[in-house]
């Protein structure tokens, strides 16, 4: 089951959790493939361990980098038609992957955008909604995309779109490029509400809200 | 009056130019104006230690009013022009590094991961890009020019 499914995990010092979010994860889709962008804490033996495919990056790229190497090595399996792009620190719900794919399937959409905002179950503070609402907002304006959410972690892509993204944006300007190209492309896209789970662990390991100006800068001059 | 004018156009007009110009163009041609633009410059910075006064009379002529001044907006749009180049280097930089470091760590995971779903022998000319950019790493790292 879920035999044609890759979830994508860009992995940087997750060593406490990534054990048990692969885990969970693997119970319902077994093929995972975790990108170690240059951790330098056990997290690359602890996703081995639970049993994902562990990609490692020479030196740390970023996140950008990691998405895109991780679509490279999902493309390598002839039996994929999608993939799942998943964070490692325990904030997505395995859940949330099944109804994505349930509604890609349903409405045959080519990608499914996870939303933290078309349901009231993610909590998050006011500067933070605040922040990616603006986001959203510059997103919905420079691409040919209407989201609710665009710096949302949890996708679905099917195959023939993954085949056409290159992600150049390394660091924190991915989301954005990721979206644009998928907007450039017209193929038809969808949004899913997710759930964000922000544990304390998450929260203290989480993006900084200072991030949303590197991400403004690294759009504009790219 | 219309002299002050006169600079704030010049001035905005080269460093408009100068950037437009950064992003678009590196190629080879690119390059040569470039360089010649730095030979002319240095060219002229040696005419103008041995006859100083050449600074004054162009500030004179476009209305700033002393030599030094103008040496300052000078230095700006070179400042300027020197930083946009150098991003735009360094990118391209980090661009071929990461394809390079991506090649890596796939062959690597081929090697470790065999029976993954991975059919046997992943082509190994396969862009590690996708298709849609229609370039290899072999032509990445080909690539010859760039900034500078």
């Amino acid at each position: 089951m879920n035999d044609d499914v890759w979830l994508v995990i860009p992995l940087y010092n997750e060593a406490q959790v990534i054990g048990d979010v692969v885990a969970t994860a693997r119970a319902v889709f077994p093929h995972v493939v975790c990108i170690d962008d240059g951790s330098r804490d056990a997290s690359a033996a602890a996703a081995e361990a639970a049993g994902a495919v562990v990609v490692r990056h020479p030196v740390n790229l970023g996140q950008g980098a990691a998405l895109q190497t991780g679509f490279s090595y999902a493309l390598g399996d002839p039996g994929m038609q999608w993939v799942v792009t998943f964070d490692a620190d325990g904030q997505h719900q395995v859940a949330d992957v099944v109804a994505m794919l349930d509604k890609a399937r349903a409405e045959s959409l080519d990608v499914v955008f996870g939303s933290r905002f078309l349901d009231d179950r993610t909590k998050a503070s006011f500067l933070k909604k605040l922040v990616l609402r603006a986001a959203v907002g510059y997103t919905n304006l420079t691409t040919k995309t209407r989201l609710t959410d665009a710096h949302n972690g949890l996708r679905l892509i099917s195959r023939p779109v993954v085949e056409r993204i290159d992600i150049t944006q390394n660091r924190m300007a991915h989301a954005s490029e990721l979206v644009a190209q998928i907007g450039d492309m017209d193929v038809r896209y969808g949004e899913s509400p997710v759930h964000i789970l922000y544990t304390d662990y998450s929260k203290a390991k989480g993006q900084s809200i200072w991030n949303a100006v590197n991400i403004l800068v690294e759009l504009i001059l790219r | 009056m219309t002299n002050i004018v006169l600079i704030q156009v010049v001035l905005i007009g080269v460093v408009v130019a100068v950037v437009a110009r950064l992003f678009r163009f590196n190629g080879a041609r690119a390059q040569a104006i470039r360089r010649l633009g730095l030979l002319l410059f240095a060219a002229f910075a040696v005419f103008s230690i041995l006859v100083p006064d050449v600074w004054n009379r162009i500030a004179r002529f476009v209305g700033v009013g002393r030599g030094t001044d103008m040496v300052l907006y000078a230095l700006v749009v070179a400042f300027l022009s020197f930083t946009v180049t150098t991003y735009l280097r360094f990118r391209d930089l980090e661009t071929r590094y990461t394809r390079l470091a991506r090649r890596l760590a796939l062959d690597e995971a081929k090697r470790d991961f065999p029976a993954t779903g991975q059919p046997a022998s992943m082509p190994a000319s396969r862009p590690a890009t996708g298709p849609a950019s229609g370039r290899d790493l072999g032509d990445v790292l080909d690539e010859t020019g760039g900034r500078d």
